[in-house]
């Protein structure tokens, strides 16, 4: 008898011993991050085709935290959420707030970025009223499938959606005069009106948030089975904003006017 | 309920009912799109075709660099090259009247998918053309005939009995090349889809685009047969 209960116990043992084993497999030694490349200046592929921007460095900060070696995988903005789930990387880190609709799909590291939100519009744009009677008939541009497509569709209908693959596109149609406005983030949009636009455009006004649509702020993606991931990340979000690592990569990247 | 979501709710699709009027008017604006440039280029491409065989030395090299260059190139290209190029000369546009029609996405792609289209069309007719046996036109000649009208009432007749089928592949293409014009804003059933998708992540949409797809082309090809019993009913065995 004795000894059955040894056997029992040995063999209660080596399965916990085993299913310690596996989780010790699961664990991240290794994290892939995808993310878009053609939304400075959070994340952008420069002329050398090297990432670049407050995402990339925020990235692997994060990474560096963790211990961990990580990878970027550059991903259409379209196909960002279904590539995740398609499980070609682990995380997203592409400016992509976290709204209601996309919780759905998706989990959520903590929020690490919160921008306002801008309209621009060209120079000789007389009025600051952005309201969707002032804004009747006139054409809106948005980058496609963001949080901003969305906004536009559900206030401004009287007015005209165009909507684009990447916003760099939205910002050259403004730039060639077909767009009246623009909405997206302000960092984004900060770094046109800087740049390219400085000749043609302004910012007219920020947008009002709202909390359906635009949801609490910019956080890391992953699929809704990871959440060791998820909270290991966060933890690591939660360092670099105690240690002023946060702020320092902010500071370097988000400069307005 | 609108008549643009019975398709989906028929189906069970969830998906395709929520986005059925999307979808129904960005048919509407693939239909109108290939339509309207088809039709434009097959005009633009008969008197291509025309220059290209009987024209002045000048004017067939014109149309062969022309037709070389526009089969050559990716239709993406052109689009992006008219809608993205084109724009950055706004002043040009403005000073000849034209803006109104380069600022408009939808015009920007009827243009170049005419172009684009007459090239391949020109190309078409021109091999039909030259495929008539030279004696139709040597005994037309010989009854008197101008060649204006030889052309019209001998040889273009029999030239079209040939066209047709690759004219109707020509149209096929069109309809599922349209699908780039989503990357310039305009919302056609390609672009409609797209936009489902990124709202639901729900793949099967895609699936319900392509059974739309494929309709449409099913439709175009069973017209085609009855046009070509109809223009080569001369030649039907009784």
């Amino acid at each position: 008898m004795k000894s059955f209960v040894r056997f029992i116990a040995a063999a209660a043992l080596t399965v916990a011993g085993a299913t310690g084993a596996l989780a010790q497999a699961k664990e991240w030694k290794e994290i892939r991050i995808g993310t878009e490349g053609a939304y400075p200046p959070y994340n952008n592929l420069n002329a050398k085709k090297e990432l670049e921007g407050f995402e990339i460095d925020y990235g692997n900060l994060l990474c560096e935290k963790m211990k961990v070696k990580c990878t970027w995988i550059v991903q259409d903005w379209d196909g960002i959420i279904p590539a995740l789930q398609a499980n070609k990387y682990d995380v997203i880190f592409a400016g992509m707030n976290a709204t209601d609709e996309r919780k759905k799909q998706v989990d959520f590291t903590s929020v690490y970025s919160k921008t306002p939100i801008w309209m621009i519009g060209p120079k000789n744009t007389k009025s600051d009223d952005i309201s969707p009677a002032a804004l009747k008939g006139k054409s809106i541009g948005a980058q496609g499938s963001t949080i901003h497509a969305n906004y536009v569709e559900k206030f401004y209908k009287d007015s005209t959606a165009r909507l684009y693959p990447t916003q760099e596109e939205a910002n050259l149609d403004l730039l060639n005069g077909r767009l009246d406005y623009i909405v997206a983030d302000a960092l984004a949009l900060a770094d046109f009106l800087n740049g390219k636009g400085k000749d043609c455009c302004k910012k007219i006004a920020e947008v009002k948030r709202d909390d359906a649509i635009h949801g609490p702020g910019v956080a890391g993606a992953v699929r809704k089975s990871d959440t060791a991931l998820k909270d290991m990340i966060s933890k690591a979000i939660a360092e670099t904003m105690a240690d002023g690592s946060h702020k320092k990569l902010e500071d370097k990247w988000f400069k307005f006017d | 309920m609108n008549w643009c979501e019975y398709p989906g709710a028929w189906l069970g699709s969830e998906v395709f009912q929520n986005y059925g009027c999307r979808m129904a008017s960005g048919l509407w604006v693939t239909f109108e799109l290939v339509a309207i440039s088809v039709a434009i280029g097959f005009f633009l491409a008969l008197g291509l075709a025309i220059a290209r065989l009987y024209g002045s030395r000048w004017a067939r090299v014109a149309v062969s660099g022309y037709t070389t260059f526009l089969r050559g190139t990716p239709l993406l290209c052109q689009l992006f090259l008219v809608y993205y190029g084109f724009g950055q000369f706004r002043e040009f546009w403005q000073d000849t009247g034209l803006w109104w029609f380069f600022r408009e996405p939808f015009y920007c792609a009827v243009f170049t998918f005419t172009v684009n289209t007459a090239a391949y069309q020109a190309e078409i007719l021109r091999g039909a053309i030259q495929s008539v046996p030279r004696g139709q036109f040597e005994g037309a000649l010989s009854l008197g005939l101008h060649r204006w009208a030889t052309l019209r009432l001998v040889v273009l007749p029999q030239a079209m009995i040939l066209a047709l089928r690759p004219l109707g592949n020509e149209l096929i293409v069109m309809i599922k090349s349209s699908a780039i014009v989503s990357l310039v804003t305009l919302f056609d059933l390609m672009g409609s889809t797209r936009l489902a998708f990124a709202r639901s992540f729900d793949l099967s949409i895609y699936l319900y685009a392509a059974l739309i797809y494929l309709v449409l082309v099913e439709i175009i090809r069973r017209v085609w047969d009855r046009l070509e019993i109809r223009l080569s009913r001369h030649m039907v065995l009784r």
